[in-house]
């Protein structure tokens, strides 16, 4: 057979324009409205007063404010934005365990011989129900609540970790709980042993490692939370954050944002190292 | 079968399984040699003293006087405002929202795909001088959360949408750049090779072999960060960036809690929708 002549005219042709161009387009089209709806207009940042304070503030990150008083907070703020995190899991965790236990389909002892009872199904769904709405409401939306209940300070960010957290680490537990293979619970649970035992025995060894590492994955979203949510006023780095530039202080603003990448980068480290230790 | 402790030394030439077994004490609790126990002991550690250090206000919170006010505090929430000027309100912030994270990953899915052309080894012969560079770069944006770009950017961009909009965009570019740039070094090399050898330059290499092979895996993953953007430019506004989370943080400072109620329902419908969609979405595409 002989092959196709391409017939390019003397010169060189993108095969695809005329579809290139149609996405193209249609895109701009589609973003147009956008643009409009969030008052996008990137060319006040060329406006000479905005230019101005701009190029201050980026001015005044150097030099960096390193001496030893804000150095020794920002140490203790940064141990605070740990803590936060940790308490903030745990508590979660404490939640999470018995929510993931009762929505497991798997330990359903009536599910063993057909249908699920009526009663326990009903109650399998509002838990998942409760831990869905828990994982939904966004942590800064707890925490703006609570710091109205309790006051400004961290309680509120571990509790608002440990909302969200629990809904989120509830369901993936149960849901990594069902996964895989369920005979050697089932065989157990078969041979009279209680949910608990077969829990203890059969799902859990086979899920350890999984579960754990899904865990202290969470436990390193949370440390760059607990930032955040200092921005609220639940005290750590992001609470000294939003201070410092709020009195446009962008030396001390550099130096916490250092601090904050590199805190995040060791978290990194630290769940990938940990997470490969567990497995 | 037998079961020899990890922490005992191995048997020497004797069988250890005696008819009878010999009195054996339980292992201990404790190992040296044991790394999860050092590991589990670290974390204990760890969490004992978060708890210690915090110094957490129990009492203000577990006590019935806090009861009391937390159930005050949540009667306040009803009934929410429902209103059609208010409604109108939050639909308007709704569509803001849905506005800043759409056009905000847009923009993100763009930079990213600029920086992550630099920060691949798009061929062997590549010497990809700005690879590590632009990786840091990548890690900066990705590791500063959004909520932080907002509050950054509102000196110079203002109240308003428009910095909420960037700080998503500057976050998932970050992202994105590095999840594009490890989708690039992924392909098979083949079709770019048979490019190269044919004296073809590295933008039409680009053009012709490299995206359009990427291109579903970078749609996916566009699509992916769109969603979990939704979620995030709903509370971006609590710092003045625009949106739900400006009009939450309005009303909830101004303890007009029916309002805030409002808002509330609002975001979780909108969370709850996305994560609908995507379920149903994912469901359809794995079918």
């Amino acid at each position: 057979m002989p092959q196709a002549q391409l017939d390019l005219g003397g010169k060189l042709r993108d095969p695809d324009f005329s579809s290139r161009i149609v996405w193209l387009s249609l895109i701009v089209l589609l973003l147009w409205p956008l643009a409009v709806a969030t008052e996008f207009r990137p060319w006040i940042f060329w406006d000479p007063d905005n230019r101005k304070v701009t190029a201050d503030f980026l001015a005044s990150f150097w030099p960096l404010v390193y001496n030893a008083e804000f150095m020794r907070m920002v140490a203790s703020e940064t141990w605070r934005t740990v803590a936060m995190a940790t308490a903030g899991v745990t508590l979660a965790l404490v939640l999470a365990v018995p929510m993931s236990l009762v929505a497991t389909r798997v330990l359903s002892l009536s599910a063993l011989s057909g249908r699920m009872n009526r009663w326990p199904a009903v109650l399998r769904w509002c838990v998942r129900a409760s831990l869905i709405v828990l994982r939904s409401i966004p942590e800064l939306v707890w925490a703006l609540v609570f710091v109205r209940v309790v006051g400004l300070g961290p309680t509120a960010g571990v509790l608002a970790i440990a909302l969200t957290y629990g809904g989120m680490l509830g369901k993936v537990y149960a849901e990594i709980l069902e996964s895989g293979e369920s005979h050697a619970t089932h065989a157990l649970m078969r041979n009279g042993s209680g949910r608990l035992q077969a829990f203890v025995y059969a799902l859990l060894p086979s899920h350890a490692a999984e579960l754990a590492s899904y865990t202290v994955y969470r436990w390193e979203c949370a440390i760059r939370s607990s930032v955040v949510l200092g921005f609220v006023g639940a005290g750590g780095l992001g609470q000294q954050l939003d201070n410092s530039m709020k009195m446009f202080n962008g030396g001390e603003v550099a130096t916490l944002l250092l601090v904050f990448v590199f805190l995040v980068a060791l978290a990194d480290r630290a769940s990938v190292w940990l997470r490969r230790a567990l497995a | 079968m037998k079961q020899t402790p990890p922490h005992l030394p191995p048997s020497r030439g004797y069988s250890r399984e005696a008819a009878h077994p010999p009195y054996k004490l339980p292992p201990p609790l404790f190992v040296a040699r044991c790394w999860a126990c050092w590991l589990t002991a670290a974390m204990l550690l760890l969490v004992i003293a978060s708890f210690v250090s915090l110094k957490l206000d129990w009492a203000a919170f577990a006590s019935v006087e806090a009861a009391r006010s937390m159930y005050r505090f949540m009667a306040e929430f009803f009934p929410p405002d429902t209103s059609p000027q208010f409604l109108a309100k939050v639909g308007i912030a709704a569509w803001e929202t849905l506005a800043m994270s759409a056009l905000g990953t847009a923009i993100a899915a763009v930079l990213g795909l600029a920086l992550a052309v630099p920060a691949s080894r798009m061929s062997s012969q590549d010497p990809a001088w700005l690879r590590s560079p632009t990786r840091w770069l990548l890690n900066a944006l990705r590791a500063i959360p959004e909520l932080v770009w907002a509050a950054l950017l509102l000196i110079s961009a203002g109240l308003g949408p428009m910095a909420g909009t960037l700080a998503l965009a500057l976050h998932t570019s970050g992202v994105l750049g590095r999840l594009f740039s490890e989708a690039m070094e992924n392909i098979p090399t083949g079709p770019g090779d048979a490019l190269r050898t044919q004296g073809v330059g590295p933008l039409r290499v680009f053009a012709y072999a490299t995206l359009p092979q990427v291109l579903p895996q970078l749609m996916s993953y566009t699509l992916y960060r769109w969603e979990n953007n939704i979620r995030a430019a709903a509370v971006l506004g609590v710092v003045g960036a625009g949106g739900l989370g400006q009009l939450l943080s309005f009303n909830m400072g101004l303890f007009l809690m029916n309002k805030t109620a409002t808002i509330l329902g609002a975001m979780l419908l909108m969370v709850a929708c996305v994560d609908a969609l995507s379920f149903g979405l994912r469901r359809w595409l794995n079918r």
